[in-house]
């Protein structure tokens, strides 16, 4: 890096920004109020509103909602633009098992199951045995700082961890290590070996996001009143009946909130699969997929059609947690 | 405490010492001790071993697990770092990142603010709909929008104006749209929780729009606005698959995530190179997150828990 | 300084749901006025269309000779203490009170004198730069009213201003605000559910219920000449005993017993109100005798209440601490036959 460049181009640039774009943005509100001002009395509560979720509106609009519609609409065209109907459907899902996307939907499913369930239970584990200690704010912090990391870096500390050497050389990595020094088994290939290298994925993402999990049902366990534990103590409940009949009913709608998310999550897996295995191996993911129809083989068609499959998937989901929101809604 | 509550095992203040209870209340303490910090210590095995591995010399790193380092005698070496920051372009990464961080946090949230603020206080037609609609597209997977997005970029020339911040342009603005659904759900609960009474009492007392948005409702919302902030600060430090999209790989624009992960693919023997890049990549998010954790975890709570 | 003019006033938030009723009332220049009614009646959101917080659906409200109703809130020339006293919680006591009169960008000095006097009133020197988090209720509530006072409003406007506060607090603050009533010289209107509070404060108090305005006048007209059955049973406490009677000529027949009326009505079915004080262990001169069986018996050391039946009435008497009784007693009482009401049974309204 040239450190005269930076001083003399590259630093004044950020500033401009740092300080630009906030004033554009506040510049915004006020021009905006300030014109709303001159409208008359009966008109302006009507059109404020939209002055204050306008841009909002916009930029979900431009990139959520109308890409989406028009990503629907080239599944079922060619690259250059031609009307196809299915076509690009029947590739991405024809030839099974093996074949079109066949590979990275099970390994969606792979994600989705293994995936949410064992963050939810290594979440739940945690909360529960972390709840009863005093250091309990240390070992949370720890636990969750995974969080902080990117993917990428945890995709390098990962590979890292799973370094493979044939047998019978020093094991550098710290999984075979254990494998072969302390459980006295052969190393395996956990990158390269199709038969545990997704699991050996889903575990390195486990570990990321397990944190996440933790944090958030941890607070909901600190929401059970202590007053109903002690009464279940009294009532005679042993601690797992406690657990089993009173603790987790409790907090089974915030198990249901993290469940949901970590679902979604498991859709989207991307980084992790890119920078671990870059989907080669068997490994490959429906969004890890797309990208590669979409850069490496310009197959927009395809890739909109590998989208709109993840869509599918989301869906349920989506309906799901509409329905759980107006649930709550209704409530307040 | 109640006779009937201390005679439960787990509830250790009462038994004799070295009484049966006493014995068996205190082992499951050290159980449960051990199964605490035994699980911790295992979660952070991974991030010590890249750690320890940055700082050790090359030849010792392919021949000797990290933790024979931890025992004398010790070698350790920052030329990982020197040779891997001499080397690769991860100081402009490091700049890009923030280029690209920055705006990318601040756009979204205050457009994301003056949204909620609408939701939580205005009236207005359709605003119940509107909101459980951006509800739903929390759910819609990114990978959706990136062909035409990309391809309006391309089309309008955007990326290449004579601005030095023009190619970070589409990345702002995809920054801003992907994050605004997230950002406004956590906000407009924020907002929607404070006391009408404040809004009724302002406007009594004279206070205009644009004065109860800076003067009261952004004041009093700091806890949940530092934690967005935070929230999104990371994502995008950490995001990989937008900045590849919208900026790509080019060395003066990618950000640390993007060079990070060339690296893997090109260092394929040069691991302990890369182990200190990665760390390296992590100093930001680890410094923002070990000073501000506290506002972080709140802030996961308020959009999630609530009530 | 100004009255306040309720004319034909209607709320209504759907076509069948009107919480307010042609509300009519007239409030004079510096009179403290209590609007008192159970909850939900729609005392509240009286007050608030005079605040300018709810739009006025029907009907004008004016305050002196200047109609208000499309008056912006903050132009109505008010102020509002809230129940929850709306304090800007990351603002000092200081910014608190200043901040209504910077609203109205008023010179620094000007602001810091109309503080510094509101503080003195209330004695809240030591904490003008706490913020509201440091304060005790009592302190949080006087906040409150020193944001009004800075304002120096024509009116004041308080809705529940002393439900969240305990009951000894409650009692000395009624008496303050009293005595600031008089000291500010502004017309105060005054929220409550509490009936206590509308007898002790107001000069007169509008009894709402159920969106209709019941009975305006001051505590002893509304206590001693309750306009229909609600208002007698709402105002007074332990309330008032209800016996269902027929009446004829001079006299209300109830199930055991005969009252003489002091003014004869015509044949009716009717209820007859008396008040706990009017039946009493003395017999009064040209008054009616009741016995009862007494269930219970309350002695508060100032009084004794017996509650029991007479026929098969519940009834609560007043009697001398010092009579003997005990529960399971039947006792003769003497009702005070100046004191009664009665009320028509299908109206409610009072006939005497």
């Amino acid at each position: 890096m040239n450190w005269g460049s930076f001083l003399t181009t590259q630093l004044p640039t950020l500033v401009v920004v740092i300080v630009g774009v906030p004033a554009v943005i506040v510049g915004y509100i006020v021009a905006g109020e300030f014109l709303v001002r001159r409208l008359p009395d009966a008109a302006r509560p009507s059109v404020r509103p939209w002055l204050w979720v306008g841009p909002a509106l916009f930029f979900v609009a431009a990139f959520l909602v109308v890409p989406a519609i028009l990503t629907a609409k080239a599944s079922l065209e060619t690259s250059k633009g031609d009307f196809t109907g299915l076509t690009n459907y029947a590739r991405q899902l024809g030839d099974f098992p093996s074949g079109g996307a066949w590979i990275a939907i099970r390994n969606n499913v792979y994600w989705l199951v293994l995936y949410t369930l064992f963050v939810l239970a290594f979440g739940l584990i945690l909360a529960v045995l972390f709840d009863r200690v005093r250091y309990e704010s240390l070992v949370k912090s720890l636990i969750f700082m995974p969080m902080a990391i990117s993917s990428v870096a945890l995709g390098v500390i990962w590979k890292f961890m799973y370094w493979y050497q044939p047998p019978g050389q020093i094991q550098t990595g710290t999984v075979n290590a254990i494998l072969t020094g302390l459980l006295r088994t052969d190393p395996r290939i956990w990158i390269q070996d199709p038969k545990v290298n997704n699991f050996a994925i889903i575990g390195a993402a486990v570990w990321g996001i397990t944190g996440f999990a933790m944090v958030i049902l941890s607070a909901a366990l600190k929401g059970i009143p202590a007053d109903l534990l002690e009464a279940a103590r009294v009532d005679g409940a042993g601690e797992l009946t406690v657990f089993r009949r009173v603790i987790f009913p409790l907090m089974m709608p915030t198990v249901v909130v993290v469940g949901t998310t970590l679902v979604i999550f498991a859709l989207k897996a991307f980084d992790v699969v890119y920078v671990m295995t870059g989907g080669n191996y068997d490994t490959d993911v429906l969004a890890n997929r797309m990208y590669k129809l979409l850069y490496f083989s310009g197959n927009t068609g395809g890739a909109a059609a590998v989208a709109m499959i993840l869509l599918a998937a989301v869906i349920p989901v989506l309906i799901f947690n509409l329905r759980q929101f107006r649930a709550v809604e209704a409530r307040r | 405490m109640s006779i009937a509550v201390a005679d439960r095992p787990g509830t250790a203040a009462t038994a004799a010492r070295f009484s049966p209870r006493w014995i068996s209340d205190r082992l499951s303490k050290v159980v449960l001790h051990v199964a605490v910090i035994g699980l911790t210590a295992a979660w952070i095995v991974p991030t010590a071993g890249i750690l320890v591995t940055s700082f050790r010399p090359f030849s010792k790193i392919s021949t000797s697990g990290w933790w024979t380092a931890l025992a004398p005698s010790f070698s350790f070496t920052v030329d990982n770092y020197s040779k891997v920051l001499g080397s690769s372009n991860l100081g402009q990464s490091f700049f890009n990142s923030f280029m690209i961080s920055i705006p990318g946090t601040i756009i979204p949230i205050a457009i994301a603010a003056f949204a909620a603020y609408a939701f939580s206080w205005m009236k207005f037609w359709g605003r119940d709909w509107i909101f459980l609609g951006i509800v739903g597209v929390l759910a819609i997977p990114l990978q959706l929008s990136f062909v035409p997005v990309l391809s309006f970029f391309v089309a309008h020339g955007i990326t290449s104006a004579n601005l030095s911040w023009a190619p970070f342009l589409p990345v702002w603005l995809a920054h801003t749209g992907y994050g605004l659904p997230f950002s406004i759900y956590l906000l407009a609960n924020f907002f929607r929780a404070l006391p009408s009474d404040l809004f009724e009492s302002a406007e009594i007392d004279g206070a205009g729009t644009l004065t109860v948005f800076f003067r009261i409702v952004l004041p009093l919302s700091v806890p949940a606005l530092a934690s967005l902030v935070i929230f999104q600060f990371l994502w995008i430090w950490n995001d990989l698959l937008v900045a590849l999209i919208y900026v790509g790989g080019a060395p003066e624009v990618a950000p640390l995530t993007v060079t990070l992960a060339n690296l893997t693919n090109s260092l394929g023997q040069g691991y302990h190179l890369l182990t200190a890049a990665a760390f390296f990549s992590m100093i930001i998010p680890l410094i923002v997150f070990l000073s501000l954790q506290r506002y972080f975890v709140r802030g996961i709570l308020a959009g999630s828990v609530k009530g | 300084m100004a009255s306040v003019t309720y004319d034909h006033v209607v709320k209504r938030y759907t076509a069948d749901v009107t919480v307010v009723k042609d509300f009519n009332v007239e409030i004079q220049d510096k009179e403290f006025m209590v609007l008192v009614g159970p909850s939900g009646c729609g005392k509240s959101t009286a007050l608030r269309m005079l605040a300018g917080l709810e739009g006025i659906t029907e009907g004008e409200i004016r305050i002196g000779e200047r109609k208000i109703n499309d008056v912006a809130a903050k132009d109505r020339d008010i102020a509002m203490v809230f129940q929850s006293y709306a304090l800007y919680p990351h603002m000092s006591v200081y910014d608190n009170m200043a901040f209504p009169l910077q609203m109205r960008h008023m010179p620094k000095a000007e602001i810091d004198t109309r503080v510094k006097n509101a503080s003195r009133i209330l004695g809240l020197d030591d904490f003008l730069q706490r913020k509201p988090r440091a304060l005790s209720g009592g302190q949080r509530q006087r906040v409150a009213l020193g944001r009004a006072i800075v304002r120096d409003p024509q009116v004041f406007l308080l809705d529940e201003p002393l439900s969240n506060l305990d009951a000894k607090l409650r009692g000395q603050t009624r008496i303050e605000l009293q005595k600031l009533h008089r000291d500010l010289e502004t017309t105060f209107i005054y929220v409550t559910h509490d009936q206590v509070e509308a007898m002790t404060m107001g000069d007169r108090i509008a009894l709402m219920y159920d969106g209709v305005l019941q009975q305006v006048g001051t505590p002893s007209e509304i206590y001693d000449h309750p306009a229909n059955l609600f208002v007698a049973g709402f105002i007074g406490s332990p309330s008032m005993n209800f016996v269902p009677v027929t009446t004829s000529n001079g006299t209300a027949k109830g199930s055991t017993f005969e009252v003489k009326l002091p003014k004869p009505i015509g044949e009716k079915k009717g209820t007859l109100g008396f008040r706990p004080e009017a039946l009493t262990d003395r017999a009064v001169e040209g008054g009616s005798t009741l016995e009862m069986k007494v269930d219970v018996v309350e002695r508060l050391g100032s009084d004794q209440y017996l509650y029991g039946q007479v026929g098969g009435d519940q009834v609560t008497a007043r009697v001398d601490p010092r009579m003997k009784v005990a529960s399971g007693d039947e006792v003769r009482l003497g009702l005070d036959i100046r004191s009664i009401h009665v009320f028509d049974a299908e109206t409610d309204k009072a006939l005497l």
